[in-house]
């Protein structure tokens, strides 16, 4: 073992130093992007801005409709994503045990699922949803690939929500001759339901800075969609498109990212709350 | 030509009980998802080829637009020469001193493939594909116009539409005159500037009933100064 | 078996979406070999030539590949030391009143569009750059901001691993005298340097996968990268440049294309779960 006071002073100081430049170096850049945006984008935000919709291709109005979209988007999303990902994950803790092939099998399955990358799901949801099921353009095409992406984050942290569930409310529920359904719903998943709830706002978060998925599965339409048939364009879409193809549109490119970025604030404000409770 | 359509669906759908979906893609997307039935009617903004013609589709035109060279605001070259262009593009210039500019790298920023401009940047001054050395290449028109923006030294070419509305809004950028006449949607209406190309809506065959009245929509002359507002010219009827 | 009849309903639903976990896997695999296909079934040696020009037929993916690459790697060399240098900071030097709003606002990084970072490269990056050399867009802008953009998921991992170091190790590093240098390099490196390298190669996999702030900064141009400050084009930047404008065989190289980044994205993926216990 090395000596019990253990000092290197020009060391110390060399880490110390190198240490907080680069935190105050990289915190640095980060606040002149987000003022950067702050100073382009804050001028049109108001509540009115929220509520309106869109005109002249988003130069001029809110972004109400966009906003719908997003939340239509992400309701298909979940509602796919949370029954999927919660059953695959009491898959992997209630029925099989990790050692055996199935438990196995389905671990990889979802650790290379996460490693996909998204212009790979943007294809795979074009090309299926799409086209061979014959969805178009549209929300719901949006969704079903956006759940694909979210499924493997929604997984894993349901997984680990079901796990920490008390080993003596697991067995006092046996003691009770609980079925497994029984189980379930009156034991596991109240206590874990924290856990999960966090694992549904991760994923809300993970969606929401989604584009490049999005411009080829629910499209770039502006406006309120009568159906979930119809295409819709979500906030990072939004965002794009306005940057990208509209002349002029960088400073209401920034006001909506700007509300993103809020969204964005929320979801992990949220998720810092529910574990937290979880872990009380 | 996106923002415009989107803009016109608009007025359509709040005049008949319709709806007009756009989606955005380019020239060649509008036209192959007109042509297997993906989308009723496409948006592209170059007349048709023979061979898609040959395919049964059918353009409307319904406004001019025109194609400019750009430059950066503080480049004092006031025109270029079409050969000078050509061999800035091919790479064979690369220094705008060369042409009596400033001591200066040229940037030159193309578009991408499929992107219609393109094709009709490379027909008209006679260039292949293969022989362009860019610098950049930009997928979207504002992305030119940015990228343009940001360097002294950058050339690249654009519709003339969008550059017109990014100059007035006080982009950096300047549009170059092409042999002697200037670049702005006025020569594009008197029909002097020769980089000028068509914005049609394509269909397959005759259009459908609803694809007509939309049509017949756009022809009329309360929709003009629309699609003036846009910076393009509707064209005549 | 379970006594109860609602169980078997149960476990044979909780199966099924496994089943489909392992579906859609299948069903991503297929559909994009389908989909390139057309290119597949006749791959030749071109294909990996420099040469892309889908208007004759050239479909040569090598320059996008080796830009691809590049971008990731330079990304990763330049965002890991950050990482550890900032997660280091966090837990050794920041005082405790900052330490929560601190991870917040790392956690708001992580959770920022590549949009927004692409649209910050775009008109502050670029100009930046072109100073330096023209055109601006290029090989290096792309690796700062997809580095800007793996720095946060980097760091929180980095910080996480910290944060488990056990406690006692911790108090007894006090108790030693040791410097926040010293913990640095005999506590906390050393235990968590293996899972901070996982960490790290599965971030170097996003950053392979990184699409829209590539598209906007990194220049488009199809060539083999000869320096830092050329203009360079990513297979994924390809894919959404070209997709909506391509047909036939062209759109099926760009589907071989998203084939040959889920190869490698894959293969990156069992590089940092093989090392090391699992």
């Amino acid at each position: 073992m090395r000596s019990l006071i253990v000092r290197y002073p020009v060391a110390d100081g060399v880490f110390r130093v190198l240490t907080t430049l680069t935190t105050a170096a990289v915190l640095g850049i980060v606040l002149w992007l987000l003022l950067g945006l702050v100073l382009k984008g804050a001028g049109d935000l108001s509540l009115a801005y929220l509520l309106t919709p869109p005109e002249a291709s988003g130069l001029g109005g809110g972004i109400s409709s966009v906003l719908v979209n997003t939340l239509l988007i992400l309701s298909v999303c979940l509602l796919v994503v949370i029954p999927l990902g919660l059953a695959c994950a009491l898959f992997l803790t209630e029925m099989v045990s990790p050692a055996s092939v199935a438990g196995q099998a389905t671990g990889y399955c979802l650790d290379v699922l996460s490693g996909v990358p998204s212009i790979v799901f943007a294809l795979f949801g074009y090309q299926l949803f799409a086209i061979t099921l014959g969805l178009g353009f549209s929300i719901v095409a949006g969704g079903l690939t956006l759940a694909c992406m979210a499924l493997p984050l929604m997984v894993r942290t349901s997984q680990q929500a079901v796990l920490r569930v008390p080993a003596d409310l697991v067995e006092a529920g046996h003691a009770l001759s609980l079925s497994r359904a029984g189980m379930l719903r009156r034991v596991i998943l109240p206590s874990a339901r924290h856990g999960i709830a966090a694992g549904i706002v991760l994923s809300i978060g993970r969606t929401l800075a989604e584009t490049a998925v999005l411009l080829f599965t629910a499209g770039y339409v502006l406006r309120l969609p009568g159906s979930l048939l119809d295409s819709g364009r979500a906030l990072s879409v939004h965002i794009y498109d306005l940057a990208m193809h509209v002349p002029g549109g960088q400073p209401r490119a920034a006001s909506a990212a700007l509300v993103l970025v809020a969204l964005i604030i929320l979801t992990n404000l949220a998720v810092h709350r529910l574990l937290k409770t979880h872990r009380d | 030509m996106a923002p415009l359509i989107a803009e016109l669906g608009l007025l359509f759908e709040t005049q008949t009980d319709m709806r007009v979906d756009v989606q955005s893609g380019g020239s060649g997307r509008g036209i192959n998802d007109t042509r297997n039935g993906l989308a009723q009617v496409g948006m592209s903004s170059r007349s048709l080829t023979a061979d898609e013609v040959a395919w049964g589709l059918v353009a409307h035109a319904i406004a001019w637009d025109g194609i400019a060279l750009i430059v950066h605001q503080d480049n004092p070259l006031a025109e270029l020469e079409r050969e000078d262009i050509r061999a800035i593009y091919r790479g064979e210039i690369r220094n705008w001193q060369q042409l009596g500019g400033a001591q200066q790298a040229i940037t030159v920023i193309n578009k991408a493939e499929g992107r219609s401009t393109l094709t009709l940047f490379l027909e008209y001054f006679d260039l292949e594909s293969s022989e362009v050395r860019a610098d950049l290449v930009a997928g979207e028109n504002q992305q030119v116009i940015l990228s343009v923006a940001g360097n002294p030294g950058a050339i690249g070419y654009v519709s003339i539409g969008a550059a017109e509305v990014a100059e007035a809004g006080g982009e950096a950028i300047r549009l170059l005159p092409l042999v002697g006449v200037p670049a702005s949607v006025a020569a594009v209406r008197t029909g002097e500037y020769p980089l000028r190309r068509e914005l049609n809506l394509v269909t397959l065959g005759t259009p459908s009933p609803l694809a007509a009245k939309f049509l017949e929509m756009i022809q009329m002359a309360s929709v003009r100064p629309v699609i003036e507002a846009h910076h393009f010219v509707p064209v005549p009827q | 078996m379970s006594l109860y009849p609602s169980d078997r309903w149960l476990s044979a639903a909780l199966f099924g979406a496994a089943v489909l976990v392992g579906a859609l896997l299948l069903g991503i695999v297929v559909t994009t070999l389908i989909g390139a296909w057309p290119v597949l079934a006749e791959i030749d040696v071109a294909l990996f030539s420099v040469d892309w020009q889908p208007s004759t037929g050239h479909f040569g993916m090598l320059a996008m590949l080796v830009a691809t690459l590049a971008v990731s790697l330079l990304a990763l060399l330049l965002a890991a030391p950050l990482a550890v240098a900032l997660a280091a900071w966090l837990n050794l030097y920041a005082p405790g009143v900052i330490q929560g709003p601190l991870r917040a606002l790392y956690e708001l990084l992580a959770g920022i569009p590549s949009v927004v970072y692409g649209l910050w490269g775009l008109i502050v990056l670029v100009p930046l750059v072109n100073q330096i050399a023209p055109p601006g867009a290029s090989l290096i802008t792309a690796a700062l901001v997809v580095a800007l953009m793996i720095l946060p998921y980097g760091l929180l991992l980095a910080d996480s691993d910290f944060r488990q170091v056990p406690t006692a190790q911790k108090q007894a590093a006090i108790a030693t005298g040791l410097s926040p240098w010293g913990t640095f390099r005999c506590v906390y490196w050393p235990l968590c340097r293996g899972g901070i390298g996982r960490g790290m190669v599965l971030q170097f996999g996003r950053a392979l996968g990184e699409t829209m702030a590539v598209l906007m900064v990194a220049g488009n141009v199809v060539q083999l990268p000869t320096s830092l400050v050329a203009p360079v084009r990513t297979l994924t930047a390809n894919i959404a440049l070209e997709m909506g404008y391509a047909s036939g065989d062209h759109r099926a190289a760009l589907y071989l294309s998203g084939l040959l980044l889920l190869a490698i994205a894959l293969g990156v993926m069992r590089l940092a779960t093989g090392r090391g216990t699992p």
